[in-house]
């Protein structure tokens, strides 16, 4: 791990800027040119920057003259804990006293971007990854000012003070708190080159520090964006069309308006198709309104997406090669394999919505000249330019509040902001009063952008020792990406590489490899969902390893140690990890209990998972799942574990018998939480103990890497119960 | 539209509303206690658990209507109660929290447990906490904060 930024992306193409602020103190900024403009206003990869605008008054770092220490945070907030995280490293380096720490989520502004997507956003589990180098120089950069400042005071050289605790300490016992100091180190110039901690020097950073926005959550006195409440603010509620991008033919609303407390009913139009907009004083007499529209849809221009026709559809691509993604070695070594020695395994995954607890939901004022908005968005740079297209505005002019949210899981960020386009075409209308949409659950569940149906196709061919010597994949799916900015960035070769992340890409060592894919355009809209493809890639992967290392008559995790590639450190770590965390129970499992092994690395973190698992009322019962992960250096040991103790829960909803959206003749078939069952507290494992590989290297993401391994992991314990291969999501039965 | 008075966290409010409305929205939008969460409005999800009479409720069935006179406890107003209270610092003190929009909901769920069976087996949590949906999955430090907080609640006593 480098521990100094001297060549760092932030001291070639950054600045800091100092100002006062408003109530005195010092605020710290960071500026940064994106490594590459995102695709913004359908351009693709920019060579050159954008033109600098004004910045907002944006900052990282002010220091109050109460001594608080405010710490702005470049991204959404919902359950990740980067409000958390992010803040430790800028006052780690900065020593600043952490009981002191209070962070504050940023708006959407050039300076928030991430430094390496270029827009302000959280996916791809980076926010540690990608402002870790970020936040710990402005913590530097922002204490080597607050030491100038103590050392000219006490006129001596900066050198001979030390700082701890939010104190710079001299020579002679002189000591001078940030907050006294604040005010002349703004006067200081921005260092360019600072030297940061070495791991022996950290107070913060690889310590269990637990998360700042507990309590706050624990006695409801934390807003949500659905919290929100503004004087005069309204509540609308759309209804959308049955069948993805139908559009309004007729609406009958006398007996919507009845209801007291509506003031408006209107047609807007949707990112797909057309809706009715249900305005009210409160959401109560807005749903009620809704419930009582009649509406005639005009479905003649939509594809009415079902369930079993594409799975006709998506078995039949998979018999033949699609685009290519991996040709390594013969294709057709696999014929020249006995039939005894070859397995054809077919699996097939659903579509799967993301559905965070807190409902979709995004409140705008339009004042003519400018807009205000509140949204929990993952992508605020993408939100802004939206709502600003919709009213005739430039993006600076559209003030942009990021507000907390209730989980996310990648449903809040999508390409086409169809949320705040919503919102922000009845805000139009409603000039001068601010309004708040509300998705309900029914709108979330049946409202699309879910995790692509996917169908698997894969031969391999069993070499005599028992090792796979040919494999040849075909992976069925829509492209998430495809009519996005995005796709220019992630299809390749016609291949898009969310849908073959973990199969392609797999560090188990094929002699011969093939991998193609096919992506049909269907008419349902898809998304990325936490761990995006390898939600289905991981759990073809490891169950077909595990069936291998049971034919081989071989240990599970000695069959994968053997069969991946030396260079597979970030799997063959944790694996040994897991082989000692697991001793103790592994082998001792009672009667009627199974051991489930697997192994998967995303997003640069490798995770080795075992689980104990019984049969309990025809479901799988998890005794216990044991993790062992290698994430790089853990920034906050305490958030990581609880990444994966949770995580796993998040990814078991691909196990519920009903953790699946069906669509008959166009419409979504699930509409609530009865018919799309997420996991209950009885579905989780009842314990999970989670393993650190002690790294140095630079840290990896943990938000989405937990999710891929427990599916396979399980399925593989109940083959072992019941003897059969599990290859149909969702499971509804054993 | 009606008239209710409702006695809530041992106050009495008022509020002029249509007799339809759940308990959860006129605790939202007409006294601006938003603790309380919409989910699913179904019952289906426990996000909008308060306790009616003593009784963990999901208010987003319940029209205001049909609360009467019962004494309504809501997330704001648990910590005043002794259990209420361990249970909030246990949740703390384990990190159970993530996203946390749900948590409001599984406090008032585990708090009603522990006032009935103290000393909760993982049966007890189960059954106990099984309506109660967490995206996140928080669910293993939920468990272990009641355990943590039954441990602290019967302390030195029976």
């Amino acid at each position: 791990m480098a521990i100094t930024s001297k060549d760092s992306d932030l001291n070639r193409r950054g600045f800091l800027r100092v100002s006062f602020a408003a109530a005195g103190g010092l605020i710290v900024s960071l500026y940064l040119e994106p490594r590459f403009a995102l695709a913004q206003e359908g351009v693709t990869q920019s060579q050159t920057p954008p033109a600098r605008k004004d910045f907002p008054p944006a900052a990282f770092v002010n220091i109050r003259p109460d001594g608080k220490i405010v710490i702005e945070v470049n991204r959404l907030e919902f359950g990740q804990g980067v409000q958390t995280s992010l803040p430790m490293l800028l006052a780690d380096e900065m020593d600043a006293d952490w009981g002191s720490v209070i962070a504050n989520l940023a708006p959407a502004a050039d300076v928030y971007k991430d430094p390496m997507f270029g827009i302000q956003m959280v996916g791809g589990s980076g926010s540690i990854a990608h402002s870790f180098q970020q936040y710990r120089d402005l913590g530097a950069k922002t204490r080597a000012m607050l030491v100038a400042a103590a050392a000219e005071r006490w006129n001596t050289s900066p050198d001979q003070c030390r700082t701890e605790a939010s104190v710079v300490h001299g020579p002679g016992g002189r000591s001078a708190t940030y907050a006294e100091l604040a005010s002349d180190a703004a006067k200081k110039p921005v260092p360019t080159n600072v030297r940061l901690k070495g791991p022996t020097e950290f107070k913060l950073i690889g310590k269990k520090v637990k998360r700042l926005d507990s309590r706050s959550k624990c006695d409801g006195t934390l807003k949500f964006g659905l919290d929100l409440d503004l004087p005069g603010m309204k509540v609308a509620v759309v209804a959308h069309p049955p069948v993805f991008g139908a559009k309004v033919k007729r609406v009958v609303d006398d007996e919507a308006r009845r209801i007291e407390g509506v003031r408006d009913v209107f047609e807007i139009p949707l990112a797909k198709g057309t809706g009715v907009a249900v305005v009210a004083d409160k959401f109560w007499p807005a749903k009620q309104a809704r419930s009582r529209l009649k509406i005639e849809w005009d479905m003649t221009e939509v594809h009415p997406a079902d369930s079993a026709e594409l799975w006709t559809m998506y078995k039949e691509l998979s018999q033949k090669p699609g685009n290519v993604a991996v040709a390594k070695g013969d294709a057709s070594a696999g014929d020249k394999i006995p039939a005894a020695n070859r397995i054809v395994a077919e699996y097939e995954f659903p579509f799967l919505a993301h559905s965070p607890m807190e409902p979709l939901n995004t409140t705008i004022r339009f004042d003519g000249d400018r807009a205000e908005v509140w949204a929990g968005s993952q992508f605020q740079t993408v939100d802004q330019m939206a709502v600003a297209e919709v009213l005739g505005l430039k993006p600076d002019q559209v003030t942009f509040h990021t507000e907390m949210a209730g989980g996310g899981f990648g449903r809040r960020a999508v390409a086409d902001s169809h949320v705040q386009r919503e919102a922000a075409t009845i805000a139009k209308r409603l000039r001068g009063t601010p309004v708040k949409l509300v998705w309900t659950r029914e709108d979330d569940v049946q409202g699309g952008y879910y995790r692509p149906m996917h169908f698997h196709r894969v031969e391999v061919g069993i070499g005599a020792d028992g090792m796979p010597a040919a494999w040849r994949h075909i992976i069925v799916g829509q492209s998430i990406t495809a009519d996005t900015p995005f796709a220019s960035f992630v299809v390749k070769n016609g291949v898009d590489s969310t849908a073959t992340e973990g199969a392609a890409d797999t560090h188990y060592n094929f002699p011969n490899h093939h991998v193609w894919a096919h992506h049909p355009k269907v008419n349902v809209p898809v998304l990325w969902w936490r761990s995006v493809g390898h939600t289905h890639t991981a759990f073809v992967m490891e169950t077909l390893i595990d069936e291998l290392a049971q034919r081989a008559k071989m240990d599970p995790i000695a069959y994968r140690r053997k069969l991946l590639k030396p260079e597979a450190k970030k799997l063959l770590g944790p694996l040994a990890l897991l082989e000692t965390a697991t001793a103790g129970w592994r082998n001792r499992l009672p009667n009627g209990h199974a051991l489930g092994i697997s192994c998967h690395e995303s997003f640069g973190t490798g995770v080795a998972c075992a689980v104990d698992v019984s049969i309990e009322n025809k479901r799988p019962r998890i005794h216990r799942a044991t993790l062992a992960v290698d994430c790089g250096l853990a920034v906050n040991p305490l958030s990581v574990e609880s990444q994966f103790q949770a995580g796993v829960g998040f990814g078991l909803i691909q196990l519920m018998a009903k953790g699946a959206i069906t669509l008959k003749d166009g419409r979504v078939e699930q509409k609530n939480f009865d018919g799309y069952v997420p996991p209950y507290i009885v579905d989780a494992p009842i314990a999970v103990d989670v393993h650190i590989v002690p790294s140095t290297e630079a840290p990896s993401g943990c938000g989405e890497p937990p999710v891929p391994v427990i599916s396979p992991a399980v399925v593989n314990a109940l083959a072992r119960l019941t003897g059969k291969r599990y290859r149909s999501l969702p499971l509804v039965s054993i | 539209m009606a008239t209710y008075q409702l006695n809530i966290n041992g106050q009495r409010k008022e509020v002029n509303v249509d007799p339809s409305t759940p308990l959860l929205w006129v605790l939202r939008e007409d006294l601006k206690m938003t603790g309380t969460k919409f989910g699913c409005g179904i019952s289906a999800c426990g996000a909008c658990t308060v306790h009616v009479g003593g009784v963990a409720t999901r208010s987003c069935i319940v029209p205001v209507s049909h609360v009467g006179d019962r004494p309504i406890v809501t997330i704001e107003g648990i910590g005043q109660d002794s259990v209420g209270r361990a249970v909030q610092d246990s949740w703390v003190e384990t990190d159970v929290v993530q996203c946390g929009y749900c948590q409001s909901g599984q406090i008032m769920a585990a708090v009603a447990l522990l006032k009935h069976t103290p000393k909760p087996t993982d049966q007890n949590i189960d059954e106990s906490m099984g309506g109660n949906i967490c995206r996140c999955a928080t669910y293993p430090r939920i468990r272990e904060a009641i355990k943590n907080a039954a441990a602290e609640l019967t302390k030195g006593g029976a």
